[in-house]
C-alpha cells in the first residue's frame, strides 16, 4: 500500500442475498484515498454510498475485490479485528449525532478514549483539546438536552476526533442541521482537515456540504460514475 | 469503563430506579418469605421439641432403643451433675431434666372410692427450679383454661379434655397408680392445680403435667431422669448444628456398647422429624426457586425494553469500535451493579421486618377470642443466618441471568446495518 494512502479499493463487488437471488449494491469500484483528502460520495438513494462507508468502516465485508484501510487488508479479518480498526483508526459522525443522553458533553467525548483504555489524565487533556477545536469549553458540563442540534453535532465532532484518527467517515452530517448550523460545522471539520490532515470521507446529498468537498466521487447504481477533483470548492474558502 | 457505565446506570432512571425498584420488592419478598417459612416450620419444630424431643436429647442408649415404652427402669442417674456438665460443655444450648411416664390415674369420690380411673401419659417438668424456662417454652400460662399453674411439687396440671373426661375440678385429688423406676408398685396422691389445653388431641385427652421433683418422689427417681433434653437459647431449631452436637457428644461417649451409656440424638432423629426437617428445606427450596424463576422473567422482559430504549446507543458503540463481547459484558456488569444494590437495599429493608415479626410477631389472638389454639397465636418469622445473603441469589443472579437472555441479541446485530439502524439513509 503506498504511504500516502489511507483507503486502497480495487475492483469490489458487493452483493446483498435477495430472495432466491442476490443484489449487487457496488459493482467493481476501484479507488484509492490519500492522506489530507475531504472526499464526498454523492449519488441518489441506492446508488451503493452508504455501503461503501460500511466496507470502508469495517461494518460490512465486501462480495469480491479488495479494500485495504489504514495498511490493514479488510477481507478475511473477524469482528474483533475490525472493531479494533474503528476504535484505534476511525472516527464516525453520523446523521442523527447519536449521544449518550445521560453522559455531559465532556463524557460523550471522553468514551473513545475509554474504549481506547487511555489513561485519565491523557484522556482530560484529550477531551478539553478537542472541545477547544469545536469551541464547546463552556458546554462542558451539559448534557445533550441542554445543546441546540449544531452544538450537538460539533460534540459528535469532538468526539470523533479526539483520538485524532487518520480517517473520519461521515454520513449525511448535515441532514439534521439549519444552513447556518451546516456552514459551521462543515468550516470545523475543514480546518480539522486543514490542521491535522485528517481525511474525511462523506455520504451526502447535500449542496452545502459538496461546497467544501476537494474530491467527489459520484456513484451510480454502485458504480464509480465520475471521480471529481474540485481544485476550488466552493465555501472552502470563503467561509 | 465500568465507572463510567455506573455512573450512565444511575443517572438513567429508567434504567436504574425501575430496574432497583423491581429487584428491591423481590428480594424483599424472597427475604420476607424465607423468614417467615423459618419461623413457620420452626413452630412445629418447636411444638415437637418441647412436646417430644428437645433439639437434641440424652437418653441411655437402652431407653432411646425402646423409647415408645418410656422405660424408667432405664433411666439416667445422677442427672442432675450431667445437666451441669451438659450446661459447661455446651452452653448453646439450656438443658433441662424430664421424665416422661405412664400409668393410671384414679379419682377417687368424696368415700376415697374410684369416682373415675382412666390412662394417663404424664410429663415431669422442672417448672420450679430457678432460672427454668419449662412454664414459657410449653407456654402454660396462656394455655391454661382453668385453676393456676403448679405451686408444689405434688401439684399438677391435667389435659382439659382429660379433665373434663374424669370429672375433674382444680383442687381434686387424682392418685396416680404406675410402677416405680426400679419396678415396684407406686400409688402416689396429685393435687389438680389447673386444666390446659394443649391444643393436640392425642396429647390433651390424656395429659398430665407435673414438677420434676413430684414425679422424682412419685416414681422413687431421686437424681434420676429419663431424659434430658437441650434447647437453643433462642428457641429455634439448627438442624445441622443440633445433628453436629449429637455426633460430636456421641464420639465421646465412654463404652458406647454398654446399654446404659449415654446417647445424644437430634430432633430429626425422631419418627418422621427427619423428613419434615427436610420437606421444610425443600419447600423452601422450591418457593425460592419460583421466585427465582419469576425474577428472571421479569427482569428478562426488562432488559429486553431497555435493550430496545438502548438500540441505539449499543450501535453507537459498536460503530465506535467496541467489540460486541465488550457491550455484553458491560451490560452484564452493570445488571451486576444494580442486583447488588437492588438485593441490599431489599435485604436492608426486609431484615427489620423480619426481625419485627421474630421478636414481636404478629398476634392474632384477639382474632378468635376465646377459642382453643391448635397452634401458637402468635405468627413469628425468623432471621436465619442464609437471610443475610439469600436475596442476593434472585437478586443479582436473576438480574444477570435476565439480562444475558435479553442481552443475546446484541450478538445478532448485523454491523451492515449500522448506519441505517442510526438513521443514516444515504
Amino acid at each position: 500500500m503506498d504511504d500516502n494512502h489511507i483507503v486502497e479499493i480495487r475492483e469490489l463487488v458487493k452483493r446483498y442475498p435477495v430472495g432466491g437471488g442476490h443484489f449487487t449494491a457496488l459493482r467493481d469500484v476501484t479507488t484509492d484515498v490519500v492522506v489530507g483528502e475531504f472526499t464526498g460520495l454523492v449519488g441518489p438513494s441506492g446508488s451503493g454510498k452508504t455501503t461503501l462507508l460500511n466496507i470502508i468502516g469495517g461494518l460490512d465485508a465486501p462480495s469480491e475485490g479488495s479494500v485495504t484501510v489504514l495498511d490493514m487488508p479488510l477481507g478475511g479479518k473477524n469482528h474483533k479485528e475490525l472493531a479494533h480498526l474503528r476504535r484505534e483508526g476511525i472516527g464516525f459522525i453520523f446523521q442523527t449525532f447519536n449521544l449518550l443522553p445521560v453522559y455531559t458533553v465532556f463524557e460523550n467525548v471522553e468514551f473513545p478514549l475509554l474504549l481506547m483504555g487511555m489513561n485519565g489524565e491523557d484522556r482530560r487533556s484529550a477531551v478539553n483539546q478537542a472541545l477547544e477545536w469545536v469551541d464547546l469549553m463552556d458546554k462542558v458540563k451539559s448534557r445533550p438536552a441542554q445543546l441546540s442540534g449544531g452544538e450537538c453535532q460539533r460534540v459528535a465532532i469532538a468526539r470523533a476526533i479526539v483520538k485524532k484518527p487518520k480517517l473520519i467517515i461521515a454520513d449525511e452530517p448535515t441532514a439534521n442541521l439549519d444552513a447556518e448550523n451546516s456552514h459551521n460545522v462543515m468550516g470545523l471539520m475543514v480546518n480539522l482537515n486543514r490542521e491535522l490532515s485528517t481525511s474525511f470521507m462523506f455520504a451526502t446529498h447535500d449542496e452545502k456540504v459538496m461546497g467544501y468537498l476537494t474530491r467527489i466521487i459520484h456513484l451510480i447504481d454502485g458504480r464509480i460514475d465520475e471521480d471529481e477533483q474540485v481544485s476550488k470548492p466552493k465555501y472552502r474558502e470563503g467561509k | 469503563m465500568l465507572r463510567f457505565l455506573i455512573k450512565g446506570v444511575f443517572r438513567d432512571r429508567s434504567r436504574s430506579l425501575f430496574s432497583i425498584i423491581v429487584i428491591t420488592l423481590i428480594v424483599a419478598l424472597t427475604v420476607l418469605i424465607r423468614g417467615f417459612m423459618a419461623g413457620i416450620f420452626d413452630d412445629v419444630f418447636r411444638q415437637s421439641a418441647v412436646i417430644f424431643a428437645g433439639h437434641v436429647k440424652v437418653t441411655t442408649r437402652a431407653y432411646a432403643e425402646e423409647s415408645d415404652l418410656l422405660p424408667n427402669d432405664l433411666a439416667i442417674l445422677g442427672s442432675d451433675s450431667l445437666v451441669a456438665a451438659l450446661s459447661e460443655e455446651y452452653p448453646d444450648m439450656f438443658w433441662t431434666p424430664r421424665i416422661l411416664f405412664a400409668g393410671l390415674l384414679d379419682i377417687p369420690d368424696e368415700q376415697g372410692e374410684t369416682k373415675e380411673q382412666g390412662p394417663m401419659m404424664g410429663f415431669g417438668l422442672d417448672l420450679h427450679s430457678p432460672g427454668s424456662r419449662m412454664v414459657e417454652i410449653w407456654e402454660l400460662e396462656r394455655k391454661l383454661t382453668r385453676g393456676r399453674l403448679p405451686e408444689r411439687p405434688a401439684e399438677v396440671l391435667l389435659g382439659e379434655t382429660y379433665a373434663h373426661r374424669l370429672g375433674v375440678e382444680p383442687g381434686d385429688v387424682a392418685t396416680f397408680i404406675g410402677a416405680s423406676m426400679y419396678g415396684g408398685f407406686v400409688t402416689y396422691n396429685f393435687h389438680v392445680a389447673g386444666t390446659v389445653s394443649l391444643g393436640i388431641t392425642g396429647i390433651d385427652k390424656n395429659m398430665l403435667i407435673a414438677d420434676l421433683r413430684g414425679v422424682r418422689m412419685a416414681l422413687d427417681m431421686q437424681d434420676a431422669a429419663g431424659e434430658i433434653v437441650g434447647y437453643s437459647h433462642d428457641m429455634f431449631y439448627d438442624d445441622e448444628g443440633s445433628v453436629a452436637l449429637a455426633v460430636n457428644f456421641n464420639e465421646h461417649v465412654p463404652n458406647p456398647e454398654n446399654e446404659f451409656s449415654l446417647v445424644m440424638q437430634a430432633l430429626r432423629d425422631h419418627t418422621q422429624m427427619g423428613a419434615m426437617v427436610d420437606i421444610s428445606e425443600y419447600a423452601i427450596g422450591l418457593v425460592l426457586f419460583i421466585f427465582m424463576a419469576v425474577t428472571v422473567v421479569v427482569l428478562w422482559n426488562m432488559g429486553l425494553m431497555n435493550g430496545l430504549r438502548r438500540y441505539g446507543e449499543f450501535g453507537m458503540r459498536l460503530a465506535m469500535g467496541e467489540t460486541k463481547g465488550h457491550v455484553y459484558r458491560t451490560t452484564l456488569g452493570e445488571a451486576v451493579v444494580i442486583g447488588i444494590a437492588g438485593s441490599f437495599i431489599g435485604t436492608a429493608v426486609a431484615l427489620p421486618l423480619v426481625w419485627y415479626l421474630q421478636e414481636i410477631g404478629l398476634d392474632y389472638t384477639g382474632l378468635f377470642e376465646g377459642m382453643t389454639f391448635v397452634l401458637s397465636s402468635i405468627i413469628r418469622a425468623r432471621i436465619t443466618p442464609d437471610c443475610y445473603y439469600l436475596g442476593f441469589i434472585p437478586g443479582v443472579l436473576a438480574t444477570v441471568a435476565g439480562t444475558m437472555l435479553s442481552g443475546r441479541g446484541i450478538y445478532k446485530r448485523e454491523m451492515s446495518q449500522l448506519f441505517k439502524e442510526l438513521e443514516l439513509e444515504a
